[in-house]
């Protein structure tokens, strides 16, 4: 009695763990996507307390010391700063500080461009999916349209004709971005729709809207966080690409884009100044591959 | 098929019509006009400009009238380069741009396919194993890093090869162009192919291929290969797409005279005309290969016609 007692409650207490318990154990023992988050944690909170960080402001220049290595740099070059960490560039602002003002532009047009993405992306797939029929062929009929457009392209109009505007930089990447996220999550709606606790809502009353907004969304979050963690870095690049060009973030303000594209103009006399932006943005795009590819093995146990 | 080949082809002009009123609309809402110089012009002369550009009419009829001039593949006068119709530009760009373009494509075809089906047949083994790590660092690392980084190496600490120029696209000057724009390439076909020929390789009739004794070369060439190799067909439209995206950043890079360069050229002088007519010339280009790519599924893949 008491022996089928204690089964029972070890087989209660084994039953306790939800489908995220199960993830996030998964996703500890994935070492790539526990790296990933360690060393992005760290960027990020380097990025935030940039200005506790350095003695020197990101926009302060001085013509003393142009373009000088660091002063461990064990290579040949012109003169050495040794204050300065990653040297200094063309008219002598630290490079250390300007990298890390270029980590939270960098990442907060990640942030930023995704979640907008995600909103619309979201939205407009779960109705899709969800009202079904002639309304979800037109809508994913748009959706299709709009994939086959160059839309890198688009940006850059958007950008010239509204003269980098730094926030429409945000939403206008954010804009380009939710294709797939809403083709992910008409495709999970669509495969939920006709689940019974979506019939008893409706048999209940509830509008299409809380439907939505209350029932599905909730439901499609996992494989919506791993096409986030995938986003953020196809945002990155896109900014980072933009300012490359000249046709993104302005001086003095910096991001990555910036930063590799003074340090190519500079990299026969000062590679530091190319190195320290490129590694910096390489080791962020791969961290957040890891976590992705990480949390998509985690969530999506079928994979395996 | 003619039928498939013509409802795809309709599906083509939509998409197109979408973009030109689009790239339209969006340049025609730019605050400011293309002739805001630092000097204000006379009232008269600038009005006199305007109507010789149809500046003056209503947006409706300006739109109408681009639309005409588009369909009869006159995208205009370029709006900076004096004497220069944005057509001219195009057509002394784009030779430079398709045959880097090409290059690439063919590069990464090939190179990307080998790497593919090699690290399939190694599944997890150490090639397999090194295969992806390297695709993963060609599809993180962007074509802005490698390109500075690539030259730095190649052309300024070894020296073996030009680190600009074009030289009328002598073989030297097109190494490290087309290199840095086909590794992302590499690295993505490299994946899909390793992908594909996984499945392929466990489908019933390598089995039986298997078993009546062909010799294994036979098999991964001739069995496995041409089922394995039907995503990239499709796969072929977004490779473009990426190419063109890429070659804006090689040919400012390596000062090359294509139209990615005029392009930015175009962006950063707020050269209307000509941005607007290199995004419909690129979009026409992607549609095009989409459209061809379509077909070739078709031919090679009779269940898509059907459904």
């Amino acid at each position: 009695m008491s022996a089928t007692g204690q089964t029972l409650k070890a087989a209660v207490e084994l039953k306790g763990r939800s489908l995220w318990v199960d993830a996030r154990a998964r996703l500890l023992r994935n070492r790539a996507a526990v790296t990933g988050i360690v060393i992005l944690a760290a960027i990020t909170a380097l990025a935030l307390l940039a200005p506790l960080l350095s003695s020197y402001a990101y926009d302060e220049v001085n013509y003393d010391i142009i373009t000088c290595a660091p002063g461990w740099w064990p290579w040949h070059a012109a003169c050495t700063a040794p204050g300065h960490l990653f040297g200094t560039d063309a008219v002598g602002r630290d490079l250390f500080v300007r990298v890390l003002y270029g980590a939270r532009v960098s990442l907060a047009v990640g942030l930023v461009a995704t979640l907008v993405s995600l909103l619309i992306g979201v939205l407009y797939g779960a109705t899709a999916g969800y009202l079904g029929g002639r309304i979800d062929g037109l809508m994913m009929r748009i959706v299709d349209v709009l994939y086959s457009l160059p839309f890198v392209f688009f940006v850059i109009i958007l950008m010239v004709v509204f003269d980098r505007n730094f926030f429409l930089l945000f939403i206008a990447i954010g804009a380009v971005e939710w294709l797939t996220m809403a083709r992910i999550v008409r495709g999970q709606t669509l495969s939920l729709k006709h689940k019974e606790f979506i019939e008893a809502a409706r048999a209940g009353g509830v509008s299409p809207f809380a439907i939505i907004t209350r029932h599905i969304v909730p439901n499609v979050v996992g494989p919506v966080m791993v096409y986030v963690t995938l986003t953020v870095p196809g945002v990155i690049l896109t900014e980072s690409f933009l300012s490359f060009l000249g046709l993104g973030i302005q001086e003095p303000l910096t991001s990555w884009g910036v930063l590799i594209s003074d340090g190519a103009d500079q990299m026969e006399t000062a590679p530091w100044m190319l190195l320290f932006p490129a590694l910096f943005m390489a080791v962020t795009l791969f961290c957040f591959n890891f976590i992705g590819d990480g949390l998509r093995d985690a969530l999506d146990p079928k994979d395996r | 098929m003619i039928g498939f080949a013509l409802r795809r082809f309709l599906g083509a002009i939509p998409t197109l019509f979408v973009i030109v009123t689009l790239a339209f609309f969006m340049m025609r809402a730019a605050p400011g006009g293309p002739f805001d110089g630092e000097r204000k012009l006379p009232p008269e002369v600038e009005r006199n400009i305007k109507a010789a550009y149809n500046l003056d009419k209503p947006l409706g009829e300006q739109y109408l009238i681009y639309l005409g001039k588009v369909a009869q593949g006159d995208l205009g006068p370029s709006y900076k380069n004096k004497d220069f119709t944005v057509v001219r530009l195009i057509a002394t760009g784009l030779p430079v741009s398709a045959r880097l373009g090409l290059c690439a494509m063919a590069l990464a075809l090939l190179l990307g396919t080998l790497l593919g089906v090699m690290a399939a047949l190694k599944q997890n083994h150490w090639e397999d194993y090194s295969v992806m790590g390297i695709a993963m660092l060609g599809i993180t690392i962007p074509t802005f890093v490698t390109a500075p980084i690539l030259t730095l190496l190649f052309g300024i600490y070894l020296g073996w090869l030009p680190v600009g120029g074009w030289s009328g696209g002598a073989l030297p000057n097109m190494v490290l162009p087309v290199t840095v724009l086909a590794l992302p390439q590499i690295a993505i076909v490299a994946r899909m192919m390793r992908g594909s020929m996984v499945e392929v390789l466990r489908a019933n009739y390598i089995r039986t291929a298997r078993a009546k004794g062909l010799p294994a070369t036979r098999i991964v060439l001739a069995h496995a290969l041409r089922a394995a190799a039907l995503p990239l067909v499709s796969y072929l439209g977004p490779a473009l797409a990426a190419i063109l995206t890429g070659s804006l950043v090689v040919e400012n890079i390596f000062g090359l005279p294509g139209i990615g360069r005029y392009f930015i050229q175009g962006a950063l002088n707020r050269d209307y005309t000509l941005v607007m007519g290199v995004v419909i010339c690129y979009a026409t280009l992607i549609i095009l290969l989409n459209f061809l790519a379509d077909i070739a599924y078709g031919i090679l893949d009779p269940r898509v016609r059907l459904s």
